[in-house]
């Protein structure tokens, strides 16, 4: 259970936003909405303790992640703006390498099959970059199936991905939720869940 | 699915930078050329004098392999902050100063042994004498490490700065003093017949200090560096 309480933070001298509480339990998702600038991504990189707070704590099941540190991020994933995906290397070589970061030992079949699921068939040993950028997003997007995180903390997912890899999301979180997962996400596009109510947090 | 420990993750990280490393050959290449060409440049310069060029000999690979290990430092990190490597190491469930010191170690293999490898071959153009080699080469063993250690700090701190390259050397220069001075200092030694160990002693002890101290704070700066 991630629970925030009395969130503050700032950017520079500018307050972003102030007095933030909420609670996102198992099964759950929430949506985080405001214009561009009202501070989603900064919100969710000081859930992933990458900015500290000005004021208030987040609690992760009754602990302070500041305390929790690397228990915390065991149990937590994140994907941000940029796709942490080595041109150099291959698509199957990126997500196991990332998936080996995060703690997790894959081999080549498991992440085969994953990249096949996100669509991918017969880019597996391609360098990144040659795929295009829907489809490296899609690499970085196969890291959701080769993990056993319970919290996953999504900037912008979907930027840059088709319908189809749209709907595979959509599919993804469901399933997510289904193991009592929970998410936290911004988008601006429609993200609909089928049999999930969606929280919105509005930053204003 | 497995659970990955501590020297897993050690042994993925040099193994992720070795692989990168020799796919962006020119990188690698670079600072060894440079190594070679600044110290074949002194004989060309100064002329073929025998003893003064075996004088100069131990100062002039040093300060070469401190400079050449300066050039590949500017990109120990900033490839992974750019692409966003850098956001996932520090949410890895693992400590961030180990994942700091599979980079270390990756670095000094690509861009401090290569030095360590090539300096016996240079050393012979200012006429050194087989022992002064065998003491350069344990000398550069042991602060080659050092160079790369230090000089995370200074990259970890300068990361994402404009300019940051000339910052990141008046930084991490001055603090690798010491080991030029202990590392000639062991040469000389050897080619005056007097001994070494107490200057490759002190070299091992400034490589343990730094094993032990510079992860944690490579680890610190790159966290204040990514807020």
């Amino acid at each position: 259970m991630l629970e925030v309480r009395n969130l503050a933070c700032s950017r520079g001298d500018h307050r972003l936003f102030s007095g933030l509480n909420f609670t996102l339990n198992p099964g759950q998702i929430m949506q985080v909405q405001g214009a561009n600038g009202s501070g989603k991504t900064s919100l969710l990189r000081t859930l992933c303790g990458f900015m500290i707070p000005d004021e208030g704590d987040i609690v992760w099941s009754g602990e302070n992640i500041r305390d929790l540190d690397e228990d915390y991020y065991s149990e937590m994933l994140y994907l941000g703006h940029l796709n942490a995906i080595k041109d150099e290397l291959s698509a199957l070589e990126n997500v196991r390498i990332s998936a080996g970061l995060s703690g997790v030992e894959i081999n080549e079949k498991e992440t085969i099959a994953a990249l096949r699921r996100m669509g991918l068939k017969g880019r597996e040993r391609l360098p990144t970059k040659v795929l295009s950028q829907g489809q490296r997003r899609r690499v970085a997007l196969t890291r959701l199936l080769v993990n056993d995180a319970k919290l996953w903390i999504l900037d912008e997912p979907l930027a840059a991905l088709d319908v189809g890899a749209v709907s595979l999301i959509q599919e993804l979180i469901a399933e997510h939720l289904a193991r009592s997962g929970m998410v936290m996400f911004t988008t601006h596009q429609p993200l609909l869940v089928a049999g999930m109510e969606l929280r919105s947090l509005t930053l204003s | 699915m497995k659970k990955s420990s501590m020297l897993d993750l050690l042994v993925l990280v040099v193994r992720r930078d070795l692989v990168l490393a020799m796919r962006r050959r020119a990188d690698v290449l670079t600072t060894l050329i440079f190594f070679v060409m600044v110290v074949s440049l002194f004989p060309l310069g100064v002329g073929p004098e025998m003893g003064m060029l075996r004088k100069m000999a131990p100062g002039v690979l040093w300060v070469a392999a401190l400079l050449a290990s300066m050039l590949s430092l500017g990109r120990l990190f900033s490839a992974d902050y750019i692409d966003g490597t850098l956001e996932q190491m520090m949410l890895a469930p693992q400590s961030l100063s180990m994942l700091v010191l599979g980079k270390m170690v990756a670095h000094w293999m690509v861009s401090g042994l290569p030095l360590v490898l090539m300096a016996p071959v240079l050393g012979l153009q200012f006429d050194m004498s087989v022992q002064a080699l065998v003491v350069l080469i344990f000398g550069l063993l042991l602060g080659t490490p050092i160079l790369s250690m230090v000089g995370a700090i200074g990259a970890a701190l300068t990361l994402g700065l404009r300019g940051g390259g000339v910052l990141l050397s008046l930084l991490v220069l001055p603090l690798c003093i010491p080991v030029l001075i202990f590392g000639t200092g062991a040469v000389e030694a050897a080619s005056t017949a007097m001994s070494v160990s107490p200057h490759l002693s002190l070299l091992g002890a400034l490589l343990l200090l730094a094993l032990v101290f510079t992860p944690w704070v490579t680890a610190q700066a790159l966290r204040i560096s990514m807020e």
